[in-house]
């Protein structure tokens, strides 16, 4: 049969395709494309949780979704990114750890808008956030739970009290008031990490050039006061702080392990596992895995903050943020999606789904149940979060310098190489000369 | 044409003329060589000589890269402690690895050699091993053994009586062992090329030299290490470059500690440019030994093509 096509019949159909665009057909990605790099949890069911709200947000808004999970193993996310930057081409938006959001300010697009959408709802996050993410007093990246986390000490109940009279589930109980507060300071932290050390269960803290490292080493610091580079950007390692800190500094590496220097982020978490340390500054995830591979150990893992110098309380902090690259092709649902993961309701659905792990960086979700509940023991983390009565203040390690020398700071591991030059046997001068010739390279 | 004039038309004896010029180009043996080349050099123009070139623009611009500074780079690492140190280390780790590679390798290769053909292969292929095993993955056993609280070595050592060492938290320890995988890791590379090198030599000028009553240690410097010397220089220089640009031990090893006494170029370029985010000083790390090395190849690679021709003759 042949199908005859007539003048009359073309210039019908013509019209009709020139007119199809006019009509909106709603579909699964009407509203375009948006990609996403995120954190690949260490607690696999955040991923699922991430990934179920990544579907919700595309079905609900008809965008097709792109969510990549990258690990921050060997530094996946960090080398993409900087891939990414430098291309100046990849995905709409990105996770970035706490030192990547500072090192691609000017690669970003302001978050202003979200931020200010956000805050009725949530109010505004704490102050290591704005350090962190602001630039020139605008939002560059918005502050998420995902992957961010609280790094106190996390300490074996039975060898703190047979071993240094210290009960912390009664000093820092799971309820709102921590009756041991007041005596938690360095000095006891000392006098714990010697009788701890004599019964050959250390503190397992790393002296090496670690994440780990360079958080308890800069929470150390911060309670005395102690700035390497203060705010301005001036080098003030020589200063009364400083050498106070390294004075403390001096008698407690005498107790932590020999290998102290070549921890890994991981060793700490593997000597308190496998029962050999009394006391780690980790996030619950070496807990969790103790639950799971040495049961009477996990069960008897407490966290709690950390001790106060005489300059304060100082909590260490990872911290996590999204933010949208100016080279994004699809900002708009971009923003929207990072929003939309940001609302109260998602981002403790994500904590319930990481073990209370995720710690969202708004004072207003520190009510969280999951925390209560965990266990066992029950109440564990109740004290992991920054809760009020605790007066501790969030800490980046490396803060207050400004970020690109904070960066160099952390990741160089100057201060726990500091304490591990006193650890060989380094004079306290010697050693500030040292910080004092290696800071100014990070000035350039 | 767009104005209408016409198109003057090639007469056939020219067309003709152009057809016979290009396919006595294309049946040119060199014309065909570079086609059958231009894949590879389409790949190593794309991957390596841009990537190296586009390093070295970075390397001259200011942190922010917002800023021509010509060598300022280079010049702020050499007044660095840090990066001394950096280079003092790297090529320690380079110089005597490779040393001991070649050294190692060539005892195996002679070895090797005066085992019967049938029982070699099986050793070639043993001794093959830590070279086929992705280093990463190999050097994560090392890990194990020398790891700093479960060190295998250590649970032998104490249960011997003695005490620990602590392989990866002193210097000089940490090196040694960051050297030694190196040399487990690249040794049967050098054996298999002086092996194959070895079976070049004529069979008639050792005969010679024994009726010369020429002993082993006199046939091994007069007759091997010249006939093979050429094999020995590239393999040596090749292995240097490698050996020099290492990431992987040291990155799974110490991450360049204790105190920064174990970082070689390779990881300390990763840390200040890509953990720290001083892209530009990352890539002037990783640039800094390119012109020495380079001297070096030249006078190698002129050395063996000197050594080719006269061998020719």
């Amino acid at each position: 049969m042949v199908s005859k096509v007539t003048r009359r019949r073309a210039l019908k159909i013509g019209a009709a395709a020139s007119a199809l665009p006019l009509v909106h057909i709603r579909t699964a990605g009407a509203a375009g494309k948006v990609s996403i790099v995120f954190y690949d949890a260490w607690v696999p069911a955040g991923n699922i949780a991430l990934k179920k709200q990544v579907d919700a947000f595309a079905e609900k808004n008809k965008v097709e979704v792109q969510a990549d999970f990258l690990s921050t193993a060997n530094n996946q996310i960090v080398i993409t990114e900087n891939a990414e930057a430098q291309a100046k081409a990849g995905h709409d938006a990105y996770s970035f750890a706490t030192w990547e959001a500072p090192s691609h300010l000017d690669d970003l697009e302001p978050m202003d808008d979200v931020m200010a959408r956000l805050a009725p709802k949530i109010g505004q996050p704490n102050a290591t956030a704005a350090y962190l993410a602001k630039k020139d007093g605008h939002w560059m990246a918005v502050p998420t739970s995902s992957g961010a986390q609280v790094k106190g000490p996390c300490g074996r109940i039975s060898i703190l009290r047979d071993a240094a009279g210290l009960d912390v589930t009664k000093m820092f109980p799971a309820s709102p008031s921590s009756p041991g507060l007041d005596t938690w300071n360095w000095d006891t932290f000392l006098k714990a990490a010697e009788a701890c050390a004599k019964v050959g269960k250390p503190f397992g803290i790393g002296l090496g050039t670690t994440g780990d490292s360079s958080d308890s080493a800069g929470c150390l610091f911060a309670s005395f006061g102690a700035e390497l580079v203060n705010a301005k950007g001036d080098l003030t390692v020589r200063t009364d702080a400083v050498r106070q800190a390294l004075e403390y500094a001096q008698r407690l590496v005498k107790f932590l392990p020999s290998n102290a220097v070549s921890y890994d982020d991981a060793s700490n978490n593997r000597v308190l596992i496998s029962g050999q340390s009394a006391l780690i500054f980790n996030p619950p995830s070496a807990w969790a895995v103790a639950v799971h591979d040495n049961p009477p150990v996990g069960a008897d893992c407490w966290h709690f903050p950390p001790p106060a110098g005489p300059k304060g309380r100082f909590v260490p902090i990872a911290a996590y943020f999204w933010g949208v690259w100016k080279f994004a092709k699809n900002k708009s649902a971009a923003k929207d999606l990072i929003e939309y993961l940001s609302q109260r309701e998602q981002s403790e659905e994500r904590c319930n789904a990481t073990m209370g792990y995720d710690m969202p960086p708004w004072p207003s979700m520190m009510d969280f149940k999951v925390w209560e509940t965990e266990g066992p023991p029950q109440g564990t983390l109740y004290n992991y979060p920054i809760r009020p009565w605790h007066k501790d203040v969030p800490l980046v390690s490396g803060s207050p310098a400004p970020p690109s020398i904070g960066v160099e700071i952390y990741n160089r591991g100057t201060m726990p190489t500091m304490m591990a030059k006193l650890l060989s046997g380094q004079s306290i001068n010697d050693v500030m000369a040292w910080a004092e010739n290696e800071l100014e390279g990070f000035k350039r | 044409m767009a104005d209408g004039s016409p198109v003057a038309a090639d007469p056939p004896s020219r067309v003709r003329r152009r057809r016979s010029g290009m396919r006595r180009l294309l049946q040119r043996r060199s014309t065909v060589g570079v086609l059958f080349c231009l894949p590879m050099i389409v790949l190593i123009g794309g991957l390596v000589l841009y990537p190296a070139c586009y390093a070295l623009y970075l390397a001259m611009l200011n942190r922010r890269m917002t800023q021509f500074v010509g060598l300022g780079n280079f010049a702020f690492l050499l007044q660095r402690q840090t990066f001394r140190l950096v280079i003092f280390q790297s090529c320690l780790f380079a110089v005597s690895a490779v040393l001991l590679k070649a050294f190692f390798g060539f005892i195996l290769a002679h070895l090797m050699s005066n085992i019967p053909s049938g029982r070699q292969r099986i050793w070639r292929g043993l001794l093959l091993v830590p070279w086929v095993i992705p280093l990463a993955l190999s050097t994560l056993g090392w890990w194990w053994l020398f790891d700093p609280s479960y060190s295998a070595f250590n649970y032998v050592l104490q249960d011997l009586g003695f005490a620990p060492i602590p392989w990866l938290g002193v210097a000089w320890p940490a090196r040694l062992c960051m050297i030694t995988v190196n040399v487990w890791f690249g040794t049967s590379f050098f054996m298999i090329m002086y092996l194959a090198a070895l079976k070049s030599v004529p069979e008639q000028l050792y005969e010679a030299a024994s009726i010369d009553g020429a002993g082993t240690f006199q046939k091994m410097f007069y007759i091997t290490v010249p006939m093979i010397r050429n094999i020995i220089s590239v393999t040596v220089l090749y292995s240097l470059i490698v050996t020099f640009s290492n990431f992987d031990i040291v990155r799974i090893l110490t991450n360049g500690g204790p105190e920064d006494k174990t970082h070689v170029f390779a990881t300390y370029a990763f840390q200040v440019g890509i953990q720290s985010g001083d892209i530009p000083l990352g890539a002037s790390v990783s640039l800094f030994m390119f012109p020495l090395l380079a001297v070096f190849a030249y006078f190698v690679l002129r050395n063996v093509t000197r050594r080719g021709k006269e061998m020719a003759l």
